[in-house]
């Protein structure tokens, strides 16, 4: 008995140690907070969504503070190898457990209010003043500025295409922006509420650029919308998040937000161009 | 220590004469004895648990680097599309079943199950449906790589192993109906008398509501698949647009299934653990009437809760609020029984053996996966978190340092019961911090990459991913290599070993524990009476 109880504490001291050095050699290896946590991104959306998802994350470490100390306190003070006696009458008290339903009711209501403000806004698709029709396909998108007809695909740059293909023998390290890049980038304007409609062709998939905080499916026979308004110029990319077959990790999404000026030519020099071949099959706009 | 004096002078002679067993195969194949049915699903659940471990460690493989290396990507989604079938109803269901028969008629002293003859089809259906399901690696289009949730249109685009997956899934679920069934009736009917419903063990009641769920759910699954299968082979349109249908309805009706299944998956841990920490603690379980509503109160919130799986696909923003709030709501009965679980401990006097360890285990990062699930159910989050390795890390907390852990303490707790010797502590003990080492170092990094925008099920992915992804891909070899100790304690364990003791944890309460160890092939022939009840009695 003696010698199980010096065994248990042995490994409990050796358990701790191999977690700390575990911790302390991954730790410092790794970029800053950046790689770590939610982005807070680029429009009004994602950053009210990094503050709810600070909020709730900071609930629950709270919470966890009180909970896990409480628990790692009775490890600590009741144990029977320090001769710690059982008291068998405490097993019920009315007042505890009514205690422990309504704090976290009270805490889950803190937390419920401004998810829901949150909600509102985001469901809110009024006065947009760009529309974009996007359209998914096994596994490429399609960009319809349905005010100025310009119309085209967005596929996996040759670069990563290339480095991906089993036994390429391209370091993927080498490819910039491995994965993420595609040869036709979708451009917004900054500043601008930008309705995007999402629709797919085949088989469900969702349409998600982490710095504008939103994700939506896009579902063949159902038109879904949400909307943009990005504060900063600039490219930023997502990918496909909805399973959807072979290739479903290589169709990126890039958008360059640029300035109503830029926009405004951009639109110009790509309306006739693609007017041209209106209906293009996919292969013919890839070519 | 204390043995069973009262059972052993009224039925040591009925014992001996009844332990002629069968031998051989014939007694595995024809058995209808609760303890070789017990028995047949927990080795099951094991080997299936290597199974699906091996798809997860060649799916780590792969991701070990960007860049594919090792398969390509429809092989690749077949091994995550099949490592969570096998997983959830191959290894995590079986297994719960495999406790229910061996200790339930033990703690409510039964002879055996109500129905033993279905107890033996329902398990031996089980081989049969995992045999094919893992043969549709061999046919021509390969095995399913849709997604185990086999959302349509996507899975409809499977070939010949499409409507083996879905027989197999139909087998699954009538395996699982028929272990409901016997589970409720034997214990609405086969109790001994005077264990009235508050005085039964409280993993007794988290399997009978486990088995309600069951009975409630598992049939809306085969509706959902056998649409899938008219949809492929007789021309319907339940999920196509093109035919007036709606692909969205199957996600509805999947997670109005699959959503009770979470709880199938939990709450029979939710049990076990309530019988480990009360006897490592040393002291009955705190607030028992308390833990059996929060069971139920879980169980009910857990049929409105389903559209929080698929926030993305564009649903009314009353029906958002609906489900964030009913979701949020479940923190409730799940914080109560946590705050019991560590008020037990209060003022107890705790040893750390093996069950105990993985029980606090348990404790700690269930709860982790209880605050990711809280935060998942934050809709405006949600559009970020849905479908990254956030989601990922939140289930797998749940369901590995979860159930898996609870399976495993269940099986060291009650292990000296079953085979009549204690298991080698120092290994167990060695099995338990390795594991719990090592899934963290598997699990936690998946929140940070899907918090920096990695998708789930992808083979490949973005160069500045690659460092945690090393480190969760190391973390899950070390935690599967882990397991194999596992499987040595356990065969040391049933080949022998230091003799148990009939009550083999010294303050352990439960029926359970008044007969010998290893228990008798028959047990309870006749109800224990009321001072062995009393004596027996968890509170």
């Amino acid at each position: 008995m003696l010698n199980k109880r010096f065994l248990s504490r042995d490994l409990f001291r050796r358990g701790a140690i191999a977690a700390a050095v575990l911790l302390g050699l991954t730790g410092p290896a790794f970029a800053g907070w950046d790689g770590l946590n939610m982005t807070k991104g680029v429009t009004e959306l994602s950053a009210k969504i990094y503050d709810l998802h600070m909020l709730v994350l900071w609930v629950c470490v709270g919470i966890a503070v009180i909970v896990f100390g409480a628990m790692i306190f009775a490890m600590v003070r009741f144990r029977k190898s320090k001769g710690a006696v059982a008291d068998t009458s405490f097993v019920h008290s009315t007042k505890f457990e009514i205690a422990w339903t309504l704090a976290p009711v009270l805490i889950l209501i803190i937390m419920a209010v401004p998810a829901t403000k949150t909600i509102v806004i985001i469901e809110d698709t009024r006065n947009s003043e760009l529309t974009i029709k996007a359209t998914a396909y096994q596994w490429k998108w399609q960009y319809d500025y349905i005010d100025s007809g310009v119309n085209f695909f967005s596929t996996l740059a040759e670069s990563s295409n290339f480095a991906r293909q089993k036994g390429s023998g391209i370091d993927p390290n080498t490819v910039e922006n491995y994965l993420l890049e595609v040869d036709h980038h979708l451009v917004i304007p900054v500043d601008t509420k930008v309705r995007l409609l999402l629709t797919a062709n085949d088989v469900i998939h969702a349409w998600w650029v982490p710095a504008f905080g939103l994700k939506k499916d896009a579902i063949p026979g159902f038109v879904n919308e949400m909307w943009i308004k990005a504060k900063e110029t600039g490219t930023f990319r997502g990918q496909c998040a909805e399973l959807c077959g072979r290739d479903h990790g290589f169709m990126p999404i890039v958008v360059d937000v640029v300035s109503k000026d830029d926009f405004a030519r951009w639109v110009e020099t790509h309306k006739p161009a693609i007017e041209a071949v209106p209906d293009a099959p996919a292969s013919a706009t890839n070519s | 220590m204390a043995t069973s004096h009262a059972h052993d002078s009224a039925h040591g002679a009925a014992v001996e004469h009844h332990d002629h067993k069968p031998y051989g195969l014939t007694r595995w194949l024809f058995t209808t004895n609760h303890k070789d049915i017990g028995t047949l699903y927990l080795t099951f659940a094991c080997i299936m648990f290597f199974v699906g471990g091996a798809m997860a460690l060649a799916i780590r493989a792969e991701l070990w680097k960007p860049g594919l290396q090792i398969f390509d990507p429809t092989t690749f989604n077949a091994l995550t599309t099949n490592h969570a079938l096998i997983m959830i109803f191959g290894a995590v269901m079986p297994a719960w079943v495999g406790f229910a028969n061996w200790m339930i008629p033990m703690q409510i002293g039964s002879p055996d199950m109500a129905l033993p003859r279905m107890n033996n089809y329902s398990f031996w259906i089980l081989p049969f449906a995992f045999v094919l399901l893992l043969s549709t690696w061999l046919v021509p289009g390969g095995a399913p790589a849709g997604g185990w949730t086999l959302y349509p249109p996507l899975s409809l685009q499977g070939g010949d192993g499409l409507p083996m997956t879905i027989f197999a899934i139909h087998l699954m679920g009538a395996s699982s109906i028929m272990g409901a069934i016997n589970v409720i009736v034997t214990i609405m009917n086969m109790r001994a008398p005077g264990i009235t419903l508050l005085k039964m063990p409280l993993f007794v009641w988290t399997w009978l509501i486990t088995a309600y769920l069951l009975i409630a759910v598992m049939p809306v699954l085969a509706g959902a698949v056998t649409m899938l299968l008219t949809d492929h082979f007789f021309g319907t349109s339940f999920f196509s647009a093109a035919g007036g249908g709606d692909p969205v309805m199957f996600q509805h009706i999947f997670w109005f299934f699959g959503h009770p299944e979470v709880y199938i998956l939990i709450l029979p841990a939710f049990g076990i653990i309530s019988e480990i920490i009360p006897t490592f603690s040393r002291k009955p379980l705190f607030g028992y009437e308390s833990m059996v509503y929060a069971t139920a109160s879980i169980a009910f919130l857990s049929f409105i809760v389903w559209a929080h799986h698929m926030f993305t696909v564009g649903m009314p923003l009353a029906g958002q609020l609906f489900f964030m709030l009913s979701t949020m709501l479940i923190a409730v009965p799940t914080g109560v029984k946590v705050f019991n679980w560590r008020t037990t401990m209060y003022k107890g006097s705790l040893s750390f053996e093996t069950p105990m360890l993985f029980a606090l285990a348990f404790l700690f990062l269930f709860t982790i996966g209880g605050f990711s699930g809280l935060m998942l159910a934050i809709v405006p989050a949600d559009f970020q978190y849905q479908d990254t390795y956030f989601v990922v890390a939140h289930f797998h907390y749940v369901l590995v340092p979860g159930s898996i852990f609870a399976i495993m303490a269940g099986v060291y707790y009650w292990i000296p019961k079953w085979t009549g010797h204690m298991y080698n502590e120092k290994l167990g003990k060695w099995h338990f911090w390795l594991s719990a080492i090592f899934v963290n170092v598997l699990f936690f990094p998946q929140h940070f990459l899907g918090l920096a925008g990695m998708p789930r099920r992808i083979p490949d992915y973005s160069t500045q991913f690659t460092d945690w992804n090393m480190v969760s891909s190391f973390g899950g070899f070390c935690f599967g290599f882990s397991q194999i100790l596992f499987v040595i304690v356990i065969w040391q364990c049933v080949r022998g070993g230091q003799k148990a003791p009939a009550r083999a944890w010294e303050s352990a309460h439960g029926l359970e524990w008044e007969l010998a160890s290893p228990a008798p092939y028959h047990t309870w022939e006749t109800a224990p009476d009321m001072s062995t009840i009393a004596r027996g009695a968890q509170h």
